[in-house]
């Protein structure tokens, strides 16, 4: 294997592992405020893959606008969810919470089926993303620059929401003591709210991106990405973001590596992932970054 | 004879009649009702002895595994592999042959059963030592990620799976007599277990572990137990499951399994096993009965066309409900007893 | 009792009359407009699920040709349709209830291999005939005695590809990327390998993917490797539509010759660009239909559905003509009988071309070949049965 190849596939590997990293930073904001494991998270991915759909194959939109929409619709949609599902059950055993959100997840995967049919669709994927350029013997394809480029931009932005405003401060008091917060005057629930609207839209974000990249959308698309995205948080310890994105590129790389260079493991490809995830839970459960809160 | 031992033995008597009366009842559907009836039933069956092992682990013992469908799948495949003839195996392996001491292996149905059980017992007991070292919803994540790592070795390991082709052919060898039999003996065996000192300690451990621990109890031991007997159950069920519908393929053994069985015990009642059995029946009836939303429907002038996914969607919709309105389920932790039942119908109150 | 009282009761009464009688009406209204007992024949296909793009298409072919044909013996025909989800319980479960509850004469279905051998082991103890549209699996009909298809085999096909690789496309170095989750694929392949080998070409990498995977650079970096001329993909269009695409975008530049699974829109608005010049050994193709029954059956699906005739409209269109005209030779409608007539069907006129099954089940007749040109199907040549 010689090192244009190898540069290749690395470039591939992050552009999973963003792909990873921003899905992952949904699951673990939510799960730093309220203790939850939002199991519906890699569903809602694929339902805003599919609000894109209607907007630029049956609206006919431009395609940015599509996505500007679709990411605006998913964060409503997290912010439903939370209210008609998970707010019932705050105060509930946590048990209980995590089996609302299976239902949940359950609930969209068939509606999904329901709503938008089993078929597979296919999602359009804008000229630009569609090149290949040769870089000094390097192939590279403009969709594996694209993508960590936007995921690096929204991470900024996350961060910037984080520790530069008001609201961003509300966020990670919550994480670290929900009663207290109450008790200093701060609307918690709109807080929350607002945790499932900003992890949702990256998981819009997210799952756009991945559906230009496997440009066939349906009802059951968001399983394996969820799944994955999962295990990179965990890895990163679940609750801190900057874990998540480590999780994530770390997830997405050494993935994408183990499939180029020991195809004949490659049917392996999906234990792998959960295979990680069950020994970073036995030797290290606070995952390689620690720290159980946001931030 | 003291009037509490005699109460006693009339209620043992009473459930060895119900049994008895359940199989004589088996004995009228097998030479009335229909293939599909019958079907249905074998199907409420394997559910049954599903769902009170899967409760023995997340119910009583409070464990919140996600995992019975990799036992299932251990179980379902061991047993396939055993009773399924050197030339019906040597004609599915297309791809790879199968490895040598499995290619000329062939026992009868009770054995390979046995094994099937014996060999998803294993796997828990060797799951048990990492899954047991963390708690809650990691606990449930770790669970879930077991049971998709077996479904894809069980896609992988072409030479003893077939891969994703699955194992054909196999015999109908299971009917309402296996089925039912192999569920009553669950529920007769876990129940058992459930009021043993090994039952009281699992409960225990349920309500607070760290309390449990200071008892004396060897917290470790009884989740282990649990998980094995649990895992011991499912892997017959698997057994069960692959001869009533005779072709498994790995995608048979998905979450989506683990999901159907979650909602019966949660419906039912976490921690009851009279819940679970209800449930399990009701809602493999439901499923069935649902069918009726997926298909398209004349009423009068109006042709209503099918909605595929509608039974899902019902489910999934029970399942929040229930979690948000009525998380006892519909019998909480409480149990079906003759005591109750005389109270309820108003007998054998006090002669004198 | 006062006036206001009986005026309550006035209209609760008509209000139960009248929805008692709602609930009445469509139990009357079917038994009104129909004059003798109509002949019940299943259909079971995946109209959900991975593959329900054929189960939608095939449906659509045997409504049309239904519409066309409604009546056989002097009966109304009626069409029971139950959905197996691309599942193969769900196609035992599905059959189980055409034959138990459902009551039916015959059953069309399904439109896999995998699934119609599911379904068949039912439908065979219980002695109904069953035609399947496409599935073209040998194990499909092997040992069965009420089990037909109305498509060619694999083995035919797997050869027809070969054969026109090799004289055709003057291939002789091959990749096949297989889905191993299918029996028809994994059978498939291994005909044409059989058949290019024996050709004197040469399968320089086989390589495995599984159904809903998307991603295939695994399975593909190896091939520029290995010097390959052709890529033979003979799967199901979801996966080759993906896996034309990021060879493309790995710059691999060889053509792809595809198999009858592929035809499907969805092939075409999934690939794109990737997929143009693709070759695809079909079923049918409107170009090359030359039956009476084609022509009248592509202006009625153009004149209902709006929509031109594809192969898989076709071979729906094919199970039900198929059978019906079996029915009419049997005279009756008892599984035997039907069974009987379906096993000497000759030289039948079908949409598809001129259909010859045998006892075997087998039906003999020819493929053509397709090119994605412009993103349409275009008609290429035409390969008869040997």
């Amino acid at each position: 294997m010689d090192l244009s190849l190898f540069l290749q596939q690395l470039l591939n590997g992050i552009s999973l592992g963003s792909l990873y990293a921003l899905i992952a930073i949904g699951y673990t904001m939510v799960y730093g405020i309220i203790r939850l494991i939002n199991f519906a998270h890699g569903d809602i991915l694929m339902v805003s893959t599919y609000f894109a759909y209607f907007g630029i194959s049956v609206y006919a939109l431009p395609w940015w606008l599509s996505v500007v929409m679709a990411i605006l619709l998913t964060a409503l949609l997290g912010i439903l969810i939370d209210l008609g599902a998970y707010r019932p059950v705050r105060h509930a055993p946590r048990i209980s919470a995590l089996i609302t959100a299976i239902g949940v997840s359950f609930l969209l995967e068939n509606l999904g089926l329901v709503v938008f049919g089993g078929r597979p669709k296919a999602f359009y994927r804008p000229d630009f993303l569609d090149k290949t350029y040769e870089l000094g013997g390097v192939r590279v394809f403009s969709l594996s620059i694209w993508v960590p480029l936007v995921t690096a931009l929204l991470l900024a932005l996350v961060f910037l929401l984080l520790y530069r405003t008001r609201v961003g401060a509300a966020m990670r008091a919550v994480a670290k003591d929900m009663e207290m917060v109450q008790l200093m005057g701060i609307d918690v629930n709109r807080v929350i709210s607002l945790t499932f609207a900003v992890g949702s839209a990256l998981a819009a974000a997210g799952g756009i991106m991945w559906a230009m990249k496997y440009p066939q959308i349906n009802p059951l698309m968001g399983i394996i990405p969820g799944l994955k995205a999962f295990v990179a948080a965990v890895i990163g310890g679940i609750g801190n973001i900057h874990g998540a994105v480590l999780g994530g590129l770390l997830l997405g790389i050494t993935e994408i590596l183990l499939v180029a260079f020991l195809p004949s493991l490659a049917g392996y490809r999906d234990a792998f992932a959960f295979i990680l995830l069950i020994l970073i839970l036995l030797f290290r459960p606070t995952g390689l970054a620690g720290k159980d809160t946001i931030g | 004879m003291s009037e509490r031992h005699r109460r006693e033995w009339i209620y043992k008597l009473c459930t060895y009649g119900a049994i008895v009366g359940l199989f004589a009842f088996f004995l009228q559907v097998q030479n009335q009702a229909d293939e599909y009836q019958i079907r249905i039933l074998n199907v409420s069956a394997v559910f049954v002895t599903l769902a009170v092992s899967y409760n023995l682990i997340n119910g009583v013992a409070g464990q919140f595994s996600l995992g019975p469908n990799a036992f299932m799948a251990v179980g379902a495949y061991t047993t396939a592999l055993l009773t399924l003839s050197p030339a019906e195996k040597e004609l599915s392996f297309i791809i790879e042959p199968i490895i040598w001491p499995l290619s000329v292996l062939h026992l009868p149905f009770l054995p390979s059963l046995l094994i099937g059980g014996a060999f998803a017992a294993l796997l828990g007991f060797i799951m048990a030592f990492p899954v047991f070292r963390v708690r809650g919803d990691y606990l449930a994540i770790v669970t879930l990620g077991f049971g998709e790592v077996i479904r894809v070795v069980a896609n992988n390991v072409q030479s003893i799976t077939n891969g994703p082709l699955g194992l054909k052919g196999l015999s109908e060898y299971t009917n309402l007599w296996w089925s039912w039999g192999v569920a009553v003996f669950t529920v007769f065996c876990v129940t058992r277990l459930v009021k043993s000192s090994f039952g009281r300690a699992m409960q225990a451990i349920r309500e607070d572990e760290v309390a449990a621990a200071a008892m004396g109890i060897n917290v470790f031991r009884h989740k282990m137990l649990a998980f094995v007997v649990h895992a011991f159950f499912a892997g017959m069920a698997g057994g069960l499951m692959a001869h009533l519908i005779t072709t498994i393929s790995p995608t048979l053994f998905s979450f989506f399994l683990t999901f159907n069985l979650l909602v019966i015990i949660v419906i039912g009642g976490l921690g009851s096993m009279t819940g679970s059995i209800i449930a399990a029946i009701i809602i493999t009836h439901a499923g069935e009965w649902l069918r009726a939303v997926e298909e398209p429907m004349a009423i009068g002038p109006f042709n209503i066309p099918g909605i595929p996914g509608m039974r899902m969607v019902v489910f999934s919709i029970m399942l929040i409900l229930v979690m948000i309105f009525a998380r006892q389920g519909l019998m909480g932790r409480r149990e079906f007893s003759w005591k109750w039942f005389c109270g309820f119908l108003k007998i054998g109150k006090r002669r004198g | 009792m006062n006036k206001g009282d009986k005026l309550q009761h006035k209209i609760i009464y008509s209000v139960a009359v009248s929805v008692f009688f709602c609930i009445c009406l469509p139990f009357l209204l079917p038994s009104l407009s129909l004059a003798g007992k109509p002949i019940r024949i299943g259909v079971y296909l995946p109209m959900t699920g991975p593959v329900a793009a054929f189960g939608q298409m095939e449906w659509a072919g045997i409504q049309a040709a239904h519409q066309m044909r409604p009546t056989v013996l002097g009966r109304q025909v009626e069409l029971v349709l139950v959905d197996e989800k691309s599942d193969r319980i769900e196609a035992a479960n599905a059959v189980s209830r055409l034959l138990k509850k459902e009551k039916i004469q015959a059953i069309i279905g399904s439109a896999t291999s995998s699934n119609t051998m599911a379904g068949s082991a039912l439908s065979e103890k219980a002695k109904i005939p069953m035609v399947s549209p496409t599935a073209t699996l040998p194990l499909v009909t092997q040992n069965k005695k009420y089990v037909f298809r109305v498509c060619f085999i694999d083995s035919f096909q797997g050869e027809a590809a070969a054969m026109f690789a090799y004289r055709n496309l003057k291939a002789r170095r091959v990749a096949v990327i297989v889905d191993r989750a299918q029996d028809y694929c994994v059978g498939l392949a291994s005909y044409f390998k059989k058949a290019f080998t024996h050709l004197g070409g040469k399968i320089v990498s086989m390589a495995y993917c599984q159904t809903g995977d998307q991603d295939f650079s695994a399975q593909l970096t190896s091939i520029p490797a290995s010097q390959s001329d052709l890529l033979y993909l003979p799967n199901y269009y979801a996966e080759d539509a993906l896996i034309a695409r990021q060879a493309c975008e790995l710059g691999l530049n060889i053509p792809i010759l595809s198999a009858d699974g592929a035809q499907a829109p969805e092939l075409i608005k999934i690939g794109g660009k990737a997929v143009e010049g693709l070759y695809l050994l079909a079923h049918f193709a409107p170009e090359g239909a030359a039956t009476p029954l084609a022509k009248e059956f592509m202006e009625f699906f153009k004149k209902t559905r709006h929509e031109e005739t594809s192969g898989f409209h076709a071979l729906g269109a094919d199970a039900y003509f198929v059978l019906l005209d079996a029915i009419k030779r049997a005279g009756r409608t008892d599984g035997d009988a039907i069974r009987t007539a379906l096993a000497s069907t000759r030289g039948f006129g079908g949409v598809s071309g001129i259909i010859k099954i045998g006892p075997d089940g087998n039906a003999v007749k020819s493929a053509v070949i397709l090119q994605v040109r412009g993103g349409q199907f275009k008609y290429l040549t035409i390969v008869k049965p040997w």
